[in-house]
């Protein structure tokens, strides 16, 4: 076996065998710490095969099964990153719920298992060269998120994670349809033998595809796969299953889920382009649906009371900032969704990990009902605070970077959207930075608890987005600019 | 002989719409089932006849697992499900059922119209199902958002993967084998789950209505 496909095989492995040992003693003290053991492994696979793909360019493997080019590989390493962290973090917080109740032995097993196999099914997403794999594996992640979100079996927990189930089952069943009809449509150019679903087959023939009905098929495989990135109006799953879960899987949840139901439209995406030759089909169809979800979010997001619901809506703000800069195309503004993907994923993880101490601190999610942190413990306040201005983009962080590139390539391409989207950042900004300032300075209404927190993901990812901000290191601009190259034409 | 064949197929598309109709309309949680075990025997005959005519000899494996996972498996599950529950009940619905069926034809005429662009492009055997499987599809939609129960919902859910199928083999004489086995997994589990949930729903809540699932509002 090769180097690439020893590391690949491993960073599948990984997680899977995780998921197999969980599920066995996922009970055990020793779980959590067996927990980030396997997913430091998958983050080690993970820089192998990025390590092999930066120096030899995209690989296939496996009798074409699995494809990892400049795209999925930055992908794929900040999965295997964020995996990680959120495991670390995930330690200390379930120690306190356990203390306090609310999870038990078998809830624990379950909690671990489902926590490598979801990890198992977006990196399989994001690596695998079918597009038929692409929606098994997304179906198979919204599968074992459900029971992450309804781990608590209390009555609300219930209800987002029905409500999560039937909407994504419904939305991503379209996108099976598309993948139908996209199938269909490359039979017709390809000799037969199974190949006409693999990617890279698609990508070599995709000027010959029939535009009608790669145009059909776009339409289902953007509702469908949209409605796991959270696209308003078929967002109404996104804040009960952030609000509702525990708060490291809100954590992946934003900072993962969304980025690889993204992918899978953006890679649907390049084959639309190149079968209807220039026409911006698809390209309209992202802007303006990014475009509504970044200002519809935000006057949402003035409504909440509770900590995790708004930073849910940010994120579907922030998904939608993401979708209309890949829909406007171009090398600058793919580049700059790219980079937003990236910064997002961090800061709003590092948010959530924040946010998941301050409310187990405070016994409560309602903002309200969290004043004066930075008292108790400043490490926590200042680590929210950070993140909120982070994610808000303020300079120096990434966000900034990614936000400005958006916004002047929007200037630029399309003025009147521009107007729209400043209105919305100021309006969230205002919104949120008002809360957040309640939550960490005041009078004190939080107790310390038993166990230290996990602040060194916090701290690793905020100093990323802030490294983000500043400088990009030489390597990650080259696979940016091979992604954007391939995506954005 | 062989020309009999693809107009059988179209026949079974014909039921499969005319099944889906009568789930959108019945009332009956038992008659629920029992249609949507006739409605996974009809996909499974149509995938074998297509298979026998296009000589795909991997559309009866396809064949088989849709036997197994949706004649057999699924039913049974149900029809557990409802045991232990204790269902008997008439499901309740939010638009009467005249209304509902007017909709349905609605919904009928926009899938064929959206189809005939590209239906001459779908495999020669039955030019018609494409339409016929995108109208099976959205009458599974405009079922479960009529319906008020869980349990309906999670039929007309199974139904919306049936007319899936039956556009997978139809137009393209099947997906990859590895795609379908990973479907019939992914569909298999959710049922599962979705079985489990119900216990707890009704156990947290005393009642399977999904009027009870709409705490969760933005203030």
């Amino acid at each position: 076996m090769t180097q690439e496909a020893l590391a690949l095989a491993l960073l599948l492995a990984c997680p899977l065998a995780g998921a197999a040992v969980l599920a066995l003693c996922g009970h055990r003290e020793r779980a959590r710490d067996l927990n980030v053991t396997f997913s430091c492994g998958t983050f080690f696979a993970a820089c192998a095969l990025a390590m092999h793909v930066v120096r030899a360019g995209p690989v296939l493997l496996w009798d074409n099964a699995f494809y990892v080019d400049a795209l999925n590989v930055f992908l794929l390493t900040l999965t295997a990153l964020v995996g990680l962290t959120t495991a670390v973090f995930s330690r200390p917080y379930m120690r306190v719920e356990s203390d306090h109740g609310k999870m038990t032995a078998p809830r624990l097993r379950l909690y671990h298992s489902m926590y490598q196999l979801f990890s198992f099914t977006m990196l399989l997403a994001l690596s695998t060269n079918n597009m038929g794999i692409i929606w098994v594996a997304m179906e198979a992640a919204t599968l074992t998120t459900v029971l992450l979100v309804s781990v608590y079996r209390t009555a609300a927990s219930l209800e987002a994670a029905w409500k999560y189930f039937i909407l994504c089952g419904v939305g991503i069943a379209q996108a099976l349809f598309g993948t139908v009809l996209l199938y269909m449509a490359a039979e017709k150019v390809m000799p037969p033998g199974g190949g006409a679903l693999l990617w890279s087959n698609l990508d070599a023939v995709k000027g010959q595809l029939d535009p009608d009905v790669i145009t059909l098929a776009f339409a289902f495989l953007f509702i469908g796969y949209g409605t796991k990135v959270g696209l308003v109006p078929v967002h109404n799953w996104l804040p009960d299953a952030h609000a509702e879960g525990p708060t490291p899987v809100s954590a992946v949840l934003s900072g993962l889920l969304l980025n690889v139901a993204l992918y899978a439209v953006l890679r649907c995406k390049v084959l639309t382009d190149g079968a209807l030759h220039g026409n911006a089909l698809s390209g309209r169809l992202m802007m303006g649906f990014g475009l509504l979800s970044v200002v519809a979010a935000v006057f949402f997001l003035i409504r909440q009371r509770d900590v995790k619901r708004m930073f849910a809506y940010s994120s579907i703000e922030h998904m939608g900032m993401m979708t209309f800069a890949f829909g406007m195309g171009g090398p600058i503004a793919t580049y700059a969704g790219l980079l937003h993907m990236t910064v997002h994923s961090l800061i709003k993880s590092a948010i959530f990990f924040a946010v998941g101490h301050a409310t187990q601190k405070a016994g409560t999610q309602l903002m309200d009902g969290i004043r004066g942190l930075l008292k108790i413990s400043p490490t926590v306040a200042w680590g929210l605070m950070i993140g909120t201005l982070a994610i808000l983009g303020m300079p120096p962080f990434g966000v900034f970077a990614s936000e400005f590139l958006i916004l002047t390539t929007a200037m630029r391409d399309h003025p009147w959207a521009t107007p729209l989207l400043l209105i919305a950042l100021a309006v969230a900004f205002a919104s949120v930075f008002g809360r957040v300032q309640g939550m960490v300075f005041g009078e004190t209404s939080v107790k310390p608890l038993a166990h230290r927190p996990a602040l060194v993901p916090v701290f690793v990812h905020l100093t990323l987005g802030l490294m983000l901000g500043l400088y990009i290191p030489p390597y990650l601009d080259a696979w940016y600019r091979q992604a954007a190259a391939m995506i954005g034409n | 002989m062989s020309a009999l064949l693809p107009q059988f197929v179209n026949l079974l598309g014909a039921v499969l719409l005319l099944l889906a109709f009568a789930m959108t309309s019945q009332r009956r949680m038992l008659a629920l089932i029992h249609l949507f075990t006739m409605q996974g025997a009809t996909l499974a005959l149509a995938t074998a006849v297509v298979g026998y005519v296009t000589r795909q000899h991997h559309l009866y494996l396809s064949a088989g697992l849709t036997v197994v996972l949706k004649v057999l498996l699924i039913p049974w599950l149900l029809h557990r499900v409802l045991d232990r529950l204790g269902i008997r009940r008439d499901v309740e619905t939010l638009i009467n059922i005249p209304t509902t069926m007017l909709i349905g034809i609605g919904v009928v005429i926009f899938a064929f119209n959206l189809s005939i662009p590209i239906s001459h492009l779908s495999s020669a055997l039955a030019s018609g199902t494409l339409g016929i499987a995108l109208a099976c599809v959205l009458l599974s939609f405009l079922m479960m958002i009529t319906r008020t129960k869980a349990v309906p919902q999670v039929i007309g859910f199974l139904a919306m993967e049936n007319g899936l199928f039956f556009a997978a083999t139809a137009a393209t004489y099947g997906m990859p084998m590895v795609v379908e086995l990973g479907i019939g997994l992914d569909v298999l589990v959710g049922v599962l789950i979705l079985g489990v949930f119900m216990f707890q729903i009704r156990e947290q809540f005393d009642s399977l209505d999904i009027h009870h699932l709409e705490q969760l509002k933005d203030d």
